[in-house]
């Protein structure tokens, strides 16, 4: 069946990313890309719109394009990167207008997929060692993006009761690690000195950059309905996450969290890696290998894929991007009568 | 602009990831398993406290032929002392004896604490939550050892010995029926006296944010030392007959009544051997 796909955040990396693994499929008939940015990646035949960040007018979009999946990748997991008041706009306002546009009267979308994080889990002391996708959290959520997340998936659950003949998929991802994501805990995985805090020593649980990918291209390709945890097998200790990284561990003290707030400067400390360093977290991902899905890295893998390219990248340097995105020149690939064959040349 | 120029040298180049599942290898380092236990840590830690177990505390045991060699068992035991002995005896002579391991759960409290939190993980240590504990008994089918006086034991003092407290809210009872397990009872005694309490302090461990601050006869005796170092008290173990719940396993509740019961009548049978086999002990140093 010929699929119509509006992926959001087609300016970010996972955007980007699941637009490409998504024009690789020919059962997917129309792409369309959303981005509040230019796209930073080429794409080979997906339509890409600019839009605002929370997507005010993707009612009309959705209206005109008659779109049946909506795939919501642009959800912020990463509190350094944007102010809290930004992340609340994009995480809550923006799945609000999304499953609006959704759930409007005479609606085409049959299918929305979110990429959500196991950050809604949080990390305590008193957290079970293994979180199930129905597990409550232990302790109430103490930064901006994990409550970002909650009130995001909180709508996305009232959304899927009110329009119970819309799949609705949401996915928790792990920790990301892989060969070009660069997140907190990269940047200080790449460092020859990574943060810890004394006397602990967390298990961790990983999953790789393209087991992401994959899993959302499963569940969109299957129209599989349902709440995920995504994560790779097994878990691993973070002083071992940093000797397979061949980084030294500097422990930071215990005892007063706004003591190392200086250093969190230094280091790359989010606030919500500063729980996860002292308490880590674990989630069963039996229901999503029980839908079919295989995994190709555990946890132990994401963190090897992931220290293999930066090596290279350490050796052979970093290719510069060699791709801008051309509005013009896209339009005129597109829906010029002259284009004939595909315009490839990256 | 240069946010965008930024963030695409992070993006190219892009493969499309492979289709067909080929597994990457596994470079696992150490032997840390996903409860955070550590069979080197554990091996360290056997051989360390073997002297104490079988010099200091010259553990005897009963009836040990009744913890089964596989399945899931729920063992329940009595807690004394400040510091108890009694989870490293029972855990360690388990293993020993039966080869087989233990999953001391223990209040999560030992997780705040930094190095103790991570050495109880590695060394065997879960966090008592149902969620772990189904888990354990259940999925996995391990042992896992329970004391439902939880702080209440060891924080009493010693003009309460062998008194047993309140059995919580009986959710270990729950947890073995939902988990199918039975649950294997132990009495222990020596344990009170190897760390006897004079004095509590609660104002104290409440300013510290400890479940309690006990003033032990160790301290008193042998000073800062005797904050870890027990008095050489024998150790008598005696594990009662494993008992079956004939209940469905995996309900969402069980009825209430019936689980606060079998929890008072787990409590009655561990409290009635205690006074049994103190009664036929001649002396708390030789047993």
């Amino acid at each position: 069946m010929a699929r119509r796909v509006l992926v959001t955040g087609a300016d970010t990396f996972w955007g980007g990313r699941m637009i490409q693994a998504l024009e690789a499929d020919p059962s997917m008939d129309v792409i369309l890309g959303m981005g509040a940015k230019m796209p930073s990646v080429p794409f080979e035949r997906a339509e890409f719109v600019r839009t605002d960040q929370n997507y005010s007018i993707l009612n009309r979009i959705v209206k005109a394009t008659q779109v049946d999946t909506i795939l919501h990748t642009f959800m912020i997991t990463n509190s350094a990167t944007v102010s809290n008041r930004a992340m609340h706009e994009i995480n809550v306002i923006g799945t609000m207008n999304l499953l609006a546009a959704a759930g409007a009267p005479g609606s085409t979308v049959r299918h929305i997929v979110v990429k959500s994080s196991t950050l809604v889990y949080g990390s305590s002391a008193s957290d079970p060692s293994t979180f199930h996708e129905d597990t409550p959290r232990s302790s109430p959520a103490r930064n901006s993006v994990e409550r970002a997340l909650i009130e995001a998936e909180g709508l996305v659950r009232d959304f899927s009761e009110d329009n119970p003949s819309t799949l609705v998929t949401v996915l928790r991802f792990a920790n990301v690690l892989g060969t070009h994501l660069t997140t907190p805990i990269s940047r200080n995985l790449s460092r020859p000195v990574c943060p810890s805090i004394f006397g602990f020593d967390p298990m961790l649980q990983f999953v790789e950059q393209d087991d992401v990918v994959r899993a959302l291209l499963h569940v969109t390709r299957g129209s599989i309905p349902g709440l995920y945890n995504v994560a790779g097998d097994g878990r691993l200790p973070w002083s071992e996450v940093a000797s397979i990284c061949g980084t030294r561990l500097v422990p930071l003290s215990p005892f007063t969290p706004l003591k190392i707030r200086p250093l969190s400067r230094l280091f790359d400390l989010p606030r919500e890696l500063e729980d996860l360093l002292r308490y880590g977290r674990g989630v069963d991902t039996r229901r999503l290998a029980a839908t079919g899905f295989e995994y190709q890295a555990t946890s132990a893998g994401a963190v090897q894929s992931f220290i293999k390219a930066l090596r290279l990248r350490r050796s052979a340097g970093n290719k510069p991007g060699s791709y801008t995105y051309e509005h013009d020149v896209e339009q005129f690939f597109r829906h010029s009568p002259s284009v004939t064959g595909a315009p490839g040349g990256d | 602009m240069t946010a965008e120029k930024k963030r695409s040298t992070a993006i190219v180049p892009i493969r499309i990831p492979a289709e067909a599942a080929e597994p990457v290898c596994d470079p696992r380092l150490s032997d840390v398993d996903e409860w955070g236990r550590s069979e080197k840590t554990r091996a360290l830690a056997r051989a360390l406290y073997e002297p104490i177990y079988s010099k200091w505390f010259r553990v005897e045991w009963e009836g040990l032929e009744k913890i089964p060699t596989e399945g899931g068992a729920l063992l329940v035991a009595n807690h004394a002392g400040a510091i108890p002995s009694d989870a490293p005896v029972i855990m360690h002579g388990i293993e020993k004896e039966l080869e087989r391991p233990v999953y001391g759960l223990a209040d999560y409290f030992f997780r705040t604490v930094p190095v103790v939190g991570t050495l109880w993980a590695r060394a065997g240590g879960v966090s008592a939550r149902p969620g772990n504990a189904y888990r354990l008994l259940k999925e996995q089918q391990q042992l896992a050892l329970v004391f439902p006086e939880g702080t209440k034991g060891p924080s009493k003092s010693f003009t309460d010995r062998y008194q047993l407290r309140r059995f919580g809210r009986g959710g270990f009872v729950e947890i073995a029926m939902r988990a199918g397990v039975p649950i294997i009872p132990i009495a222990v005694i020596g344990s009170e006296e190897a760390m006897p309490v004079v004095l509590r302090l609660p104002t104290l461990a409440k300013a510290l944010g400890l479940p309690y601050f006990p003033i032990t006869a160790n301290l008193l005796t042998m000073g800062p030392l005797g904050i870890v170092m027990p008095f050489p008290a024998k150790f008598k173990l005696r594990v009662l007959d494993p008992i079956y719940f004939d209940v469905p396993a995996d309900q969402e509740r069980y009825s209430k009544s019936r689980v606060m019961e079998e929890a008072e009548h787990i409590r009655t049978s561990i409290q009635e051997n205690v006074y049994d086999m103190l009664r036929d002990r001649r002396s708390v140093w030789f047993g």
